[in-house]
């Protein structure tokens, strides 16, 4: 029996980061999760052994771009099982160490799952056997999001993969077919074309990366259409079937085909399934997501609720930011999660990023807006890069001069985009952008140019504004 | 044709100013719709509308001065048809930081977006009521007009005090807020009266929850309403901030209470209109004043904010009147400039108008200094709370013949118990010793007046 001023059940990125700072606000604090350290879907099966295969593509995809620029590599001998051991190293030692944070704050960390018996109890099934019974002030739900398959893409074959078999790296397959062009689905894919497969992707909608900027995306889907065999766009799977020479996949649009494997990444969905939710007050929307307020509190005052099981954006950052606000009202501070942009990154290659809002929300919104664009051809450092595709734009509020969005395609753009998230949050403005020295030659830059552009002044672009 | 003109709103609300008008020309306006947002002496008030109709004209604006009676906007009678500019008349501009002009720079061609279908709900507030249930799971959703320019740390700040973000003028370039505007801003809201709004409860919302009372006997609830309610939420607000000393001293009034009793006895002589007694209280504002002119630190108010003390040029004086509804505070004029007769006039007519609920809010403004004398009650001595945004008040309790040893003997003497508050932001000790000192000789020989000032 354990008793608690708050328990965090999940041990993700948004979990661990509230049981951290709970610790570190001096709040008695457990923390539930069934593997062995905390980590959760990013660290074990998600963000971080993606990133590492992406680094190694981008490794791969480098070396072959040398060619161009003079330096001719040999043909690259993949090791797949040291590959794998370097991937499952980074996540150990990530895991390691978020394992011994929990330790030297002294969150009572239990391996296990939960089950709510009421809104101050819960029960642990111990990986280790047994059971233990927490009484807590309060909890915090975090138990994040699994994988959406729908059950006409649902077959019981170990060739058709979703994103965490996909992450074990069984093979590099001749071909394969990605499911759903999301950033999962182009991550992993970029992943297996780069090892040498060849890959097709199949999006329903007519474009990928559904809530990007269409600009920003042209520029990805060039370079996606030649590192993947195919890039299928208003073309649905209708039917797939096992056979002994792969797997056998029917399209709506596309003639049929047999893949080596298939990758269904079609989305995720919440994981609201806790058991004992019911006993609770705890309410649920329409799509599973756990209903909460501004303070991330759920119906049952006690219950609080973060992350992938609390709503969209389903993003590490969001989650641990609204695990931290979430301890903070808890702690009895006045937070409340508001933050003015949550940066969406997309680790391909190019990599794509955005913050704030977006060109194509304020079209739908008929909010009018400016936006200032500054093409990669005009960067200095995008030439020496030999990689001048990528873009850098602001949307701008027209009045007031403000920074509203930020969007990025180019290599990097996954970095550059964090000065975007903080000119949004301190309400910069085109002027202050335009005005902060960017160190040269640097890709940082086309954000001042960017600014520049606005204001039909920037250095490295000619382009006057009439009226 | 009909107009609406400002109702009666009680509690001698005579006047107030417009903060907001809440809607437009063209607009339907329903029966108790709230009209506009109304700032006067007692509190922010949402004035509903008397009338009903699609709304023809209206006559104020943000920032004008209405009184009561005056006409706001005129309906137009029975239910017309809305016309097609009414769909797309301009909504009320939201608080907005208030950004200097300035010239507009070149701009690229911003991009007109197609309007968003007519069957889409609009926006959701800026502000999600926390303390209500739930809500939907947060999808990021763009907000229409940007929101207030304040970075998080600031924004924070502003949940942490109770303060709307989107309602604070922001003191920096186009507009930023910063730290200190939310706190001015909280201080502003906090001593106008004005409930801060915003999700999170402000500081005055802060008190321990009560006990259930009715557990150890019979108990009733009444409103907290008029000048009770702004009496507690002006009087919260000042203890809260001000910093208070108070300074007691005593003054020996015997010889004015022989002046005192002579006039009296000259007023009752036959065939001539009796002049107003001389009151104590009349004597102490007439010495006050003069005090303030000795110490000009008294006459001041100060400015956190700006990190400024507004200095006075004039000398107002606040005489606090018990009533039946409560304490009353109506203020003396220019009391440096008049006559011991004409302030004991003065004041003697200002008390009966506080009883008579005859005082107007004008009446009730300006004073730089006030003086609270309770001597006619009794007590021996008390603190008065200085009445913010003044900084020092002068207490007066019930004069009584005391043995005070003088010259090798005790002699009785009437002596008057007198305490200063003061607020030590604004005022040093021992310029409040100084001062209470001053009064306290003065009281003795009056005469002193007449060297003084």
């Amino acid at each position: 029996m354990i008793s608690t001023q708050v328990v965090v059940i999940g041990g993700g990125p948004g979990g661990y980061a509230a049981a951290f700072l709970a610790a570190d606000l001096g709040l008695k604090t457990a923390l539930v999760d069934p593997e062995t350290n905390p980590g959760g879907v990013c660290v074990w099966r998600g963000c971080i052994p993606s990133k590492a295969l992406l680094h190694v593509a981008r490794l791969l995809g480098e070396a072959r771009h040398a060619e161009a620029l003079g330096v001719t590599f040999g043909e690259p001998k993949i090791d797949l099982a040291k590959l794998r051991s370097f991937k499952d190293n980074v996540v150990k030692r990530l895991t390691g160490g978020t394992g011994l944070l929990a330790k030297s704050r002294k969150v009572q960390y239990l391996q296990g799952r939960g089950e709510i018996v009421d809104a101050h109890t819960l029960t642990v099934k111990l990986s280790a056997g047994g059971e233990e019974t927490i009484t807590f002030e309060h909890a915090i739900i975090a138990t994040g999001s699994v994988p959406a398959i729908p059950p006409s893409l649902k077959l019981d074959d170990p060739r058709v993969m979703d994103s965490t078999s996909a992450l074990d790296l069984p093979d590099i397959p001749k071909t394969m077919l990605v499911v759903g062009g999301g950033y999962i689905g182009l991550e992993l894919g970029s992943v297996y074309a780069a090892l040498g497969s060849a890959v097709s992707v199949v999006e329903m909608t007519d474009g990928l990366l559904p809530g990007a900027d269409r600009d920003l995306v042209d520029v990805l889907a060039k370079s996606i259409g030649t590192s993947m065999k195919n890039v299928w766009l208003k073309t649905s799977v209708t039917k797939m079937t096992a056979e002994a020479a792969g797997i056998r996949v029917t399209f709506d649009g596309q003639p049929e085909q047999v893949f080596d494997r298939v990758l269904v990444a079609v989305g995720r969905r919440p994981n609201a399934s806790v058991p004992g939710l019911d006993r609770t007050k705890v309410q649920l929307d329409k799509r599973g997501f756990i209903l909460h307020d501004e303070q991330l509190r759920t119906a049952e005052p006690s219950i609080f609720a973060i992350g992938d099981v609390a709503g969209e954006p389903m993003l590490a950052h969001k989650a641990s930011h609204e695990g931290r606000t979430a301890v903070e009202v808890i702690a009895g501070h006045k937070a409340a999660f508001e933050p003015k942009a949550i940066p969406a990154v997309v680790f391909t290659d190019p990599e794509l990023a955005w913050a704030g809002l977006t060109e194509g929300q304020a079209l739908k919104s008929g909010q009018t807006v400016a936006v200032a664009k500054f093409p990669w051809a005009a960067s200095g450092r995008a030439l020496t890069l030999d990689r001048t595709d990528g873009l850098t734009k602001l949307i701008i509020d027209p009045k007031t001069e403000r920074i509203l969005g930020v969007g990025l395609v180019g290599p990097g753009a996954g970095e550059l985009i964090a000065e975007g998230v903080l000119a949004i949050e301190m309400g910069a403005n085109a002027t202050d952008l335009k005005l902060s020295i960017h160190p040269h030659p640097t890709l940082t830059e086309t954000l001042m140019e960017s600014a520049e552009v606005f204001f039909g002044q920037a250095t490295h672009v000619y382009k006057p504004k009439r009226g | 044709m009909a107009d609406f003109t400002l109702p009666e709103l009680g509690e001698n609300i005579a006047a107030g100013d417009v903060l907001r008008v809440l809607v437009n020309p063209g607009d339907t306006l329903a029966k108790d719709q709230p009209v506009l947002e109304l700032e006067t002496d007692k509190a922010t008030i949402e004035v509903p509308s008397s009338v009903a109709g699609k709304i023809k004209d209206i006559k104020v604006k943000a920032g004008d001065k209405v009184k009561v009676g005056q006409a706001i906007l005129s309906v137009e009678d029975g239910a017309a048809a809305p016309s097609p500019q009414a769909a797309s008349a301009p909504q009320a501009p939201p608080a907005q930081p208030a950004a200097a002009p300035k010239p507009e720079p070149p701009k690229p061609e911003p991009v007109k977006a197609a309007p968003a279908p007519a069957a889409e709900s609009p926006r959701p507030d800026n502000v999600v009521d926390i303390s209500r249930g739930t809500r939907q799971a947060a999808e990021q959703q763009p907000s229409g007009e940007p929101s207030a320019p304040a970075a998080p740390s600031v924004r924070r700040m502003a949940r942490e005090l109770g303060v709307d973000i989107d309602e604070v003028a922001g003191s920096g370039d186009e507009g930023r807020i910063s730290i200190e505007d939310v706190k001015a801003h909280a201080k502003r809201l906090i001593s106008s009266g004005g409930a801060p709004s915003g999700a999170v409860a402000g500081p005055r919302a802060a008190a321990e929850p009560l006990p259930d009372f009715s557990k150890w006997g019979q108990i009733e609830r009444q409103p907290m309403k008029g000048v009770r309610r702004k009496t507690a939420e002006h009087l919260g607000a000042s203890w809260a901030q001000v910093p208070l000393v108070t300074q007691y001293d005593s003054a020996d009034i015997t010889g004015f209470e022989e002046i005192r009793k002579r006039h009296a006895k000259q007023a009752a002589a036959p065939g001539e209109t009796a002049p107003p007694p001389l009151s104590v209280t009349a004597l102490a504002v007439k010495i006050a004043a003069a005090a303030l002119k000795a110490f000009p630190q008294f006459n001041v108010s100060i400015d956190m904010a700006a990190e400024e003390i507004i200095v006075k040029k004039y000398i107002h004086i606040g005489v606090a009147v018990d009533t039946d509804r409560g304490l009353l505070v109506p203020v003396v004029r220019d009391a440096d400039t008049k006559t011991l007769l004409q302030l004991s006039a003065e004041i003697s007519e200002l008390a009966a108008k506080a009883r008579a609920r005859k005082l107007t809010l004008e009446e009730m403004q300006g004073a730089t200094f006030s003086i609270s004398n309770l001597g006619g009650i009794g007590g021996t001595s008390f603190t008065p709370l200085v009445n913010s945004p003044e900084v020092a008040i002068l207490g007066i309790s019930r004069g009584r013949m005391e043995p005070v040893y003088k010259d090798g003997q005790f002699i009785p003497r009437l002596m008057l118990p007198l305490s200063l508050s003061y607020d030590h932001r604004a005022i040093d000790g021992a310029d409040g010793a100084r001062f209470i000192r001053w009064v306290a000789e003065v009281f003795e020989q009056p005469f002193l007046l007449s060297l003084q000032t």
